[in-house]
């Protein structure tokens, strides 16, 4: 076997394989917007009902990191209009720091650019596709550009541009561009036109926008849906979540590709200075130690590492061992926040939230959290309901392929009260909220539906899961008790009159004795039992609830259900 | 008044004065098992040792309490209009209570043999009496019964129902006996009885022939018992050759039961003798046999740990002991192998003969 990597398929082509000509006239470079139609899939834009939704999460996405980045409190208006049968509008606008101007075109207009995507930092969006997809989308179903209008200072002018994306060079088609007036004082404005489709239920624009709402408490959120009313979700905290840190990457979280990347973009005169100087957790003796079992230089050049030197690297680090990475740079929502959001939400009689301390997998730093809401207006008889969140964003697609769903499945509900046949859904009146905030989270896909199933993040999920059950179980035993006491009490009430009726019978006593014996025997067998707890459900004391918020979406799927159930 | 109804009143009233003054109630009756008997060898049944249960009224037994006193309301009533209810029909009046109602009979039936051992009386005292059929009598005897209407004097002569036979009613304290019979012959299963009373083998015997269909009801209990207290004349009993034949069936027609030990008393056949089936029939008359059941051997092995009466007897502790040994059982109508009235002809005038091989 000789040394056949792909960097040795260079080289001259033998003049004697006509057949590779032939084939090469049928090769061409494929452009973007084939690619985009081709895995459309991948980009969470499968169908007109998820590319609506996958729109408008990309652009809210977008504006609360750069809100975030900025130590804005953000108030974001999202409005949807329908333009004709399957055609919609939607204006997003932010009062977020805003674009310099050279930046918009590259921003909203080429894909794969951005400033997320060479970062290890958590935030909501990773790899820069999302909004330029969304651009890319609008174009490609309504022939329409995307409009922009963005500005970073009261003393400064509004930019307002017209965007296409070539989809030949994957680079900005500015159509118009120019300086608009504009009210706000910093912030951007969106506004795309696509083909898509309007629903409620499970998976719809208003349950993100719903959602969004409960994991981001500093929020206020202005949607204005394309039927019915404006609904303002006013945030129920002036908060704001601590700043992320960026970090470097982690030797054991890098790939090949990646590495090869970084030793070409790197500033280190050496490789060992670049082990130092560009990843977290390797010093001095760390790094003589990767390379030595490496078996490379410590003094030789980053240009000159060729990716046989690369892979030799890899397998160095495999083989050394290091410290996790520093985790500080995970900022969780914490234990209040993550209720209140799920208090706003769920109407219930009991809540309880765990806020694991953070762990890694694969050199990257996670925290899992998790909330449950227990009883109240919730139903007994249906699966419970699980709402994902991954860095603050709302889950809404492929729950069964989701690392959650695992780890929900085999917690052993029956240990806290909850009904579970086998390895099933669970069954009873609970609202499980579950968040990773990660610097990096792993995703089954680009569309960022579902976690994937690294087995260090579902075992972190189970023990949330379980902390916060153990709680569940305190309630839910407690509860089952004063139940079972409320019942004897019924149960003694019960046949007290029969035995003053029957002594009064056998006896013959007075109409006075009898109530006295009643009233004795009331002393006697219940009052001797001691106090009972109080622990009805009682819809008003819940004081974060959101009747509001918890209805958006919810009433008129109801309608929509029943109109087709009557149509049947 | 009647005693009977005296010690529902006092009952009661002492439950009443407890409650007024806020104290604890309760009511106390003797413990219905075998645990709670002793085997009383001069007068042959078994005698209530003592243990009393107290049942306090607490949240747990509010109910059953409520009941009780119900039942006993109940009682005091039947007495006063000197009526009766049966035991079923006891059941039913309890639907008026409301809550207090009992669900199933056997629920009512316990309260009732609560009530019954609480005041050391029988059911029939209480105004209540069974469901069941008393059992079966025919040949050789004039029961004197009394007319309901009139009130006259009824004959009734037991040899004079042809394929028939007379039915004992539930209360027979207020009838009598004309009869110059020899025996009384308790029988296990109307089938056998049926056979004999067609071939009239109480008239050959000069005897008195009872069915006792399975364990014998009060009501034929004490039927024998009178029978033999009055004129004088020895019981045998004529059973399957099975721990439950000799045990349930023998063991509490002569010597009462565990649960209804405070009537023992008047209840007992105390000279009732078991003619068989016994394991040396098996041998000696060859029968036929079917293995032991599971809850037969368990039975056996019951009786000689725990029952006073076995315990008392050698003669039935070698008897369930070959029995266990043997693993097999043999039904009274395994005597057909020789022939359908080989009983009559064979078996039981050669048993009747020979006195050892009686078991006590």
């Amino acid at each position: 076997m000789g040394d056949t990597t792909l960097d040795n398929f260079g080289g001259p082509t033998p003049k004697n394989n006509t057949k590779a000509y032939e084939l090469a006239k049928g090769q061409r470079e494929i452009s973007i917007a084939e690619f985009f139609e081709k895995n459309r899939h991948l980009l969470g834009f499968d169908n007109k009902r998820k590319a609506l939704m996958t729109t408008i999460k990309e652009a809210v996405d977008n504006s609360l990191d750069a809100c975030e980045e900025a130590n804005i409190l953000p108030e974001i208006h999202v409005q949807i209009i329908e333009m004709g049968t399957d055609k919609f509008r939607i204006i997003v606008e932010d009062n977020g720091p805003g674009i310099v101007k050279k930046q918009i075109p590259k921003i909203f207009a080429k894909l794969l650019y951005g400033s997320k995507f060479h970062k290890l930092k958590m935030q909501r969006g990773q790899q820069g596709i999302g909004i330029s997809a969304a651009v890319m989308y609008g174009q490609l179903t309504t022939g329409k550009p995307a409009r922009i209008i963005s500005k970073i200072h009261p003393d400064e002018p509004a930019h307002y541009y017209e965007l296409k994306i070539d989809t030949a060079t994957n680079k900005p088609d500015i159509i118009r561009e120019g300086v608009k007036e504009w009210s706000k004082d910093h912030g951007t404005k969106i506004e795309l036109d696509l083909e898509a489709s309007y629903n409620k239920g499970s998976q719809s624009v208003d349950e993100y926008i719903r959602e969004t709402a409960i994991i981001n408490p500093h929020v206020t959120l202005i949607y204005t849906p394309p039927k019915g009313d404006q609904i303002m979700l006013v945030r129920a905290t002036e908060k704001k979540p601590k700043q992320a840190q960026e970090i470097k990457p982690h030797p054991y979280g890098v790939e090949l590709g990646m590495l090869i990347k970084m030793i070409q973009n790197t500033h280190a005169k050496s490789i060992k200075s670049f082990l130092k100087d560009d990843f977290s957790r390797v010093g001095d003796k760390s790094a003589e130690e990767i390379l030595e079992n490496s078996k490379l230089l410590s003094k030789m050049k980053p240009k000159n590492v060729t990716r046989e030197h690369a892979e030799q690297l890899m397998e160095g680090i495999k083989k050394t061992k290091l410290m996790m990475p520093p985790t500080d740079c995970i900022v969780p929502l914490g234990e209040e926040m993550i209720e209140k959001g799920l208090k706003k939400e769920v109407n219930a009689e009991f809540y309880t939230s765990v806020s694991r301390p953070p762990s890694v997998y694969r050199g990257n730093p996670f925290a899992i959290e998790v909330s449950i809401a227990y009883g109240g207006d919730q139903p007994g008889d249906k699966q419970i309901n699980v709402m994902r969140f991954a860095n603050r964003v709302p889950l809404l697609y492929q729950q069964g392929a989701c690392a959650t769903n695992q780890a929900v499945i085999e917690t052993n509900w029956k240990n806290y009260g909850i009904q579970q046949t086998g390895k099933n859904f669970p069954v009873g009146p609970v609202t499980v909220v579950i968040h990773i905030a990660s610097v990096w989270v792993p995703f089954t896909s680009e569309a960022k539906e579902a976690i994937a199933h690294y087995p260090e993040i579902i075992k972190e999920m189970k023990l949330a899961i379980q902390e916060a059950g153990r709680n569940l179980s305190k309630y839910v035993n407690k509860k089952k008790k004063v139940k079972d006491e409320l019942k004897k009490r019924a149960y003694i009430e019960t046949y007290i009159p029969h035995i003053a009726e029957a002594i009064k019978e056998i006896v013959g006593i007075s109409v006075a004795d009898e109530e006295l014996i009643k009233k004795n025997l009331s002393e006697l067998l219940e009052q001797a039992r001691g106090k009972v707890d109080k622990l009805n459900f009682d819809p008003t004391k819940n004081e974060d609830y959101d009747e509001e918020l918890a209805k958006i979406g919810r009433e008129e799927a109801k309608e929509e259900l029943e109109e087709e159930l009557s149509k049947e | 008044m009647t005693d009977t109804l005296k010690k529902i009143q006092g009952t009661a009233t002492k439950i009443f004065n407890n409650i007024k003054k806020k104290e604890k109630a309760e009511i106390e009756s003797p413990i219905r098992s075998l645990n709670n008997v002793i085997y009383n060898k001069k007068d042959g049944f078994f005698e209530l040792k003592g243990l009393m249960k107290k049942r306090a009224l607490t949240a747990n037994t509010v109910k059953t309490f409520a009941q009780t006193l119900k039942l006993m309301a109940l009682s005091k009533d039947l007495i006063e209009s000197k009526d009766i209810a049966t035991k079923r029909e006891a059941y039913y009046v309890s639907k008026n209570w409301g809550e207090a109602r009992f669900k199933e009979q056997p629920e009512s039936d316990a309260v009732m043999d609560d009530v019954e051992a609480m005041f050391r009386t029988n059911r029939e005292r209480l105004g209540f009496i069974a469901d069941e059929h008393g059992g079966s009598v025919a040949g050789e005897i004039i029961v004197v019964d009394k007319d309901a209407t009139t009130g006259n004097e009824i004959n009734i002569d037991c040899t004079k129902f042809g394929s028939g036979s007379y039915s004992i009613p539930s209360d027979i304290e207020n009838i009598k006996f004309k009869t110059k019979a020899k025996f009384i012959l308790a029988i296990e299963t109307q089938g056998m009885f049926e056979r004999l009373n067609k071939h009239q083998y109480w008239r050959k015997a000069n005897c008195i022939i009872v069915s006792m269909s399975g364990v014998p009801s009060r009501a034929c209990r004490r039927f024998i018992r009178r029978m033999t207290d009055e004129a004088k004349i020895p019981v045998y009993v004529f059973c399957d050759g099975d721990p439950y034949g000799m045990m349930n069936i023998y063991r509490t027609l002569k010597v009462g039961s565990g649960n209804a030990a405070h009537i023992n008393k008047y209840f007992c056949v105390p000279n009732a003798k078991f003619i068989g089936i016994t394991p040396e029939d098996i041998n000696q008359y060859q029968l036929p046999t079917h293995p032991l059941k599971e809850v037969d051997i368990k039975r056996a092995k019951d009786a000689l740990k725990n029952d006073p009466f076995v315990k008392d007897h050698k003669e039935w502790q070698k008897a369930l002991k070959e029995m266990i040994k043997m693993k097999v059982r043999a039904e009274q109508q395994a005597l057909a192998k020789h022939g359908l009235n080989f009983v009559i002809s064979n078996y039981l005038p050669e048993k009747m003969k020979n006195a050892k091989s009686w078991l006590p």
